[in-house]
């Protein structure tokens, strides 16, 4: 479906279709997560644009969690900072809940919970009588939380007008594996569906309409999408330390690993997922298998980076190709581990002591996820250095619509790897040696059985044939050859994402990753505001010219993301160091997603003061 | 006259398995190893392109260049060459591992390492070249260092040494011997014994170091070594059935363990009836050993094998760094499905 976020909404004054906020507040642990997603899936279904986006806390049972669904047929699908309908189901955060509503917003709630003071507000109140319709039915004890959940998933259906037998299909597929699990959950979303249709009369404005389906789009997450994308890609090995919000990357590996990666022939397994015992295993164990000539991988987040770091530094030394994952989430130290952030920028592109740059892959949308999942194993063997592939919670734990799978268009580069045959053909090759004049050596692997093949790595100072040498100018040639190899890199990085404004525009916003969807909106705002913006969406660092060219071309950059210190507007200071006075910070972190509303706020707020730097 | 060289069963010479020339001192323990491991392999007739060495940092690392230079090798970081070992087995699991690690590499830095790759068991052979000190920050006290050691700028060790045997042992290896760096005969036959086994082998060899810890009173030492040595049995590899028979050992005086490459040890008895099989005899021969104050070497333990952690993974009879490209990418249709299965 094309989805022009443009386009103006059209409602008439006494029904709101297809733009709706709600936010489902419940406990962790007490089974939302399902009734959510098939509140969720059920609006997907229907064709209509929408984000699911879970505020969770770091906990596994007992405490606050929010799930904050977003529907625009729009396609705005950024995080917005209101809620149009609430469901409360948590009485400890019922009072603070009901305060995001604003003025015509819709209340569903327990009504064995105590209702705040609202006399003052303009809310359209619907009670839910949970516990008493719950007796009319035979759950057992152990299952009575789960089953409330599946209630207001018929109530608040029936009253946004979800067509039932939508809701009905949804249950099916979420409960596919058990049909008889399915029939008795959709028992209670029945229950509660048929309770709204007899006993609420709707005053509420918000309408959900069926639209045409949603065929080029599936709904998954970032982190499942990057595991795919890995093994689509070749991987052939993956250590890991579990770690918010990474893990979920690894597992999704794990559960498909054994379907998609048994050899046809023989069934045997071609990619080992290995759990090991720190980050520094994680990263050691997977540069080791990287340099042994393996398709290698590891996931992790901010806390482990920190601990990968020694290993990392190895491998771009030794020009050893592997890729790291870093689902972001908020810090420094232990930080926010459930929260989203884009705070680990600056540390990653020169991580490690010494001289060091990385290639650092930014996917923005799951889609990404997947492709650059599959690109960055081909970019690291090609240019034999550790790739990051730079996700965040929100990106990856989130369960995005996004544009389905594209099976990869290119064959798997394995780079300069050379085999006993090939290697019989130089008159003098050294690991290190620079036989094409692009920076990027031949690199033989255990195994290799010629005399000629066996070097001896190490992280000290070595020649081009990695003996041991201390000598000043080899060293400095060393590194002068490795820089020349990420200066080639650049070539083959994804390319910005530019979304222009409608009309000339002299001021750009530049963003990253996860805050795609609210950028786009943001943009959208500043038109509507008078303020012509075009839109320029970084997806890997080093930068590349269209990045040049972009904040070359306009007065101002507004550089957009979520961390205090405005990373990725420092960093591209110094990429693009001549256009550095172009370049203005705007950044929020807080552990949520950002909202447009607030990024249109802020640079018009600026623009208001002549758009200077600080 | 031409002298005739000497060649192994695969028609190498020794010098086919030499390394760099050595960088440690005059007289370094290490370097005794580094000569038994090349006279070893050579021995075995094992292609040196069929090894790989991995090490962590140190003087026992350092060494891993001085031996087998036909090897891929590669010199890590201080304390996780467990780990790149652990990785680089996966990529062609024929080829054998040598690690090499030293005291402070194993002992304290790289002690949760040792203790995973031994628990994971990676098929390897894990040397520790343990001098009781750090060697090349110029010898400052290890974990491994005896309680009430004096050393130049230290003063006295007020702490007791970590023993790296027992540590093998109650993490699980099947393989754990100790050797001297005095006792090279002794320390060749384990190192064959060692690379014909399939799961991880550890090593422990005492290996003084002349420069800063050879004090005749450190039990690290040359001299302490050579008075306090006490093997527990007399060890010898043999390639085949045929040759232990062709020995013609007194029956009820030695134990004979094939390993899983088809080769045999023999364990001849020496004074008691030691068992290497019982893991409870190792560790009450370790305790003892600080008790009265020896140093007990030879096979301590061994059980057979495990499963090794590639067998855990029904992986291709082909090594993996060698599977060709379009058996790495699954199919376009399974996509379609994943697609499908997702909207």
């Amino acid at each position: 479906m094309m989805v022009d976020p443009t386009q103006k909404l059209e409602q008439d004054d006494e029904r709101i279709v297809n733009e709706v906020c709600i936010a489902v507040c419940t406990v962790n642990g007490s089974g939302s997560a399902t009734s959510n997603s098939i509140l969720y899936r059920a609006l997907f279904h229907m064709g209509i644009m929408t984000s699911g986006k879970n505020i969770f806390p770091s906990n596994i049972k007992g405490l606050a969690t929010w799930f904050v669904i977003r529907a625009s047929a729009r396609g705005y699908t950024g995080r917005i900072a209101h809620d149009d309908v609430v469901v409360a189901m948590n009485p400890a955060t019922i009072d603070k809940d009901v305060t995001y509503l604003q003025d015509g917003g819709v209340l569903f709630y327990a009504d064995h919970l105590e209702l705040p003071e609202i006399k003052d507000r303009e809310l359209i109140v619907y009670p839910m009588p949970i516990k008493s319709l719950m007796k009319q039915v035979d759950v057992p004890r152990n299952l009575q939380t789960y089953m409330e959940n599946m209630l207001y998933v018929g109530i608040v259906g029936q009253v946004l007008r979800i067509p039932e037998e939508i809701l009905k299909a949804t249950v099916e597929q979420q409960f596919r594996h058990n049909p008889t699990i399915a029939q008795s959950n959709y028992n209670i979303v029945k229950l509660g569906f048929q309770y709204a249709l007899e006993n609420l009369e709707k005053k509420d404005r918000f309408y959900l309409e069926q639209l045409p389906e949603l065929s080029d789009y599936i709904l998954t997450d970032g982190n499942n999408a990057g595991a795919l994308g890995s093994l689509y890609g070749g991987l052939q090995f993956c250590a890991w330390y579990p770690i918010t919000p990474a893990t979920s990357l690894v597992e999704s590996a794990i559960e498909q690993v054994g379907k998609l990666r048994k050899d046809p022939e023989t069934g045997k397994n071609t990619c080992v997922i290995l759990q090991v015992e720190d980050e520094l295993a994680a990263a050691g164990v997977t540069l080791g298998a990287g340099w042994a000539g393996l398709r290698a991988m590891t996931a992790t987040s901010g806390p482990g980076l920190s601990l990968m770091t020694e290993n990392i530094g190895l491998a771009y030394f030794t020009e050893t190709p592997m890729v790291i994952w870093n689902v972001q989430r908020v810090g420094p130290s232990t930080g926010l581990p459930t929260r989203t952030a884009q705070g680990d920028l600056s540390m990653m592109y020169t991580l490690g002591h010494g001289d060091t740059q990385h290639v650092i892959l930014i996917p923005g949308t799951v889609t990404e996820c997947f492709e650059f999942g599959w690109r960055s194993l081909d970019i690291a063997e090609k240019y034999q250095t550790p790739i990051f592939v730079l996700s965040d919670l929100d990106l990856g734990m989130n369960t995005w619509v996004t544009k389905r799978f594209e099976y990869p268009n290119q064959p798997i580069e394995r780079g300069k790897i050379v085999w006993e045959e090939k290697l019989e053909e130089f008159k003098d090759w050294g690991r290190y040696k620079d036989l094409d004049g692009d920076g990027i050596p031949y690199r033989t692997v255990i195994g290799n059985l010629s005399p000629k093949a066996a070097y001896f790595a190490r992280g000290t100072g070595h020649d081009e044939y990695g003996n041991y040498s201390e000598d000043p100018e080899n060293w400095s040639d060393m590194l002068s050859r490795i820089g020349l190899k990420l200066k080639g890199v650049v070539k083959d990085l994804p390319g910005p994402v530019i979304r222009r404004a409608k009309a000339e525009a002299d001021i750009g916003i530049i963003g990253m990753g996860s805050t795609h969807d609210a950028m786009v909106e943001a943009q959208d705002i500043l038109a509507e505001n008078g303020v012509q913006a075009d839109y320029m969406r970084v997806r890997a660092l080093p930068a590349n010219s269209a990045v040049r060219e972009f904040i070359a071309s306009h007065a101002r950059n507004y550089v957009v993301e979520l961390n205090r210190d405005g990373q990725l507007e420092q960093v591209l200071s110094l990429e693009v160091s001549e256009y550095s006075e172009k370049l203005i910070s705007i950044s929020v972190i807080g552990g949520l997603p950002l909202t447009a509303a607030w990024t249109a706020d802020s640079i018009l707020a600026k623009e208001k003061k002549g758009g200077k730097k600080s | 006259m031409e002298r005739k060289v000497e060649l192994n069963r695969i028609g190498l010479t020794l010098a086919d398995y030499k390394g760099k020339p050595s960088t440690l001192c005059p007289g370094c323990g290490h370097n005794a190893i580094s000569n038994q491991i090349q006279a070893a392999v050579w021995e075995l007739g094992i292609l040196p392109e069929k090894i790989m060495k991995i090490s962590g940092i140190g003087c026992s690392s350092k060494s891993a260049n001085y031996f087998l230079d036909r090897s891929f090798g590669f010199n890590g970081l201080h304390g996780r060459m467990p780990t790149l070992a652990t990785g680089a087995s996966f990529g062609d699991s024929s080829i054998k591992i040598l690690g090499i690690s030293g005291d402070g590499d194993t002992a304290s830095i790289g002690m949760g390492h040792f203790k995973h790759v031994i628990r994971r068991n990676v098929p390897m052979v894990y040397i520790i070249e343990n001098n009781g000190c750090y060697g090349l920050t110029k010898g400052q006290f290890s974990a491994t260092s005896d309680q009430g050691l004096r050393l130049k700028h230290q003063g006295v060790n007020i702490l007791p040494p970590l023993d790296l045997c027992m540590e093998a042992l109650i993490s699980g290896a099947p393989f754990v011997a100790r050797t001297f760096s005095g006792d090279v005969k002794q320390m060749k036959q384990l190192i064959k014994a060692a690379l014909s086994q399939n799961g991880v082998a550890v090593i422990d060899n005492i290996s003084p170091c002349v420069t800063f810890n050879n004090r005749d009173e450190a039990l690290q030492s040359y001299s302490w070594g050579r008075e306090h040595e006490a093997p527990i049995q007399d060890i010898t590899h043999f390639q085949s059935r045929e040759e232990v028979e062709l020995q013609n050992f007194e029956e009820g005086t030695y134990r004979e363990i094939q390993l899983q490459d088809g080769s045999y040890m023999v364990l001849k008895k020496i004074d008691k009836d030691y068992d290497p099989t019982d893991l409870h005899a190792a560790l009450d021969l370790l305790t003892e050993s600080y008790k009265y104050h020896y140093l007990p070497t030879g096979l301590i333990y061994f059980s057979e094998a495990a499963p090794t952690i590639h067998e855990k993974y029904d992986l291709p009879d082909e090594p993996l760094n060698r599977l060709p490209k379009d058996c790495l990418r699954p199919s376009k249709e399974s996509l379609e499905a994943i697609n499908v299965a997702l909207y």
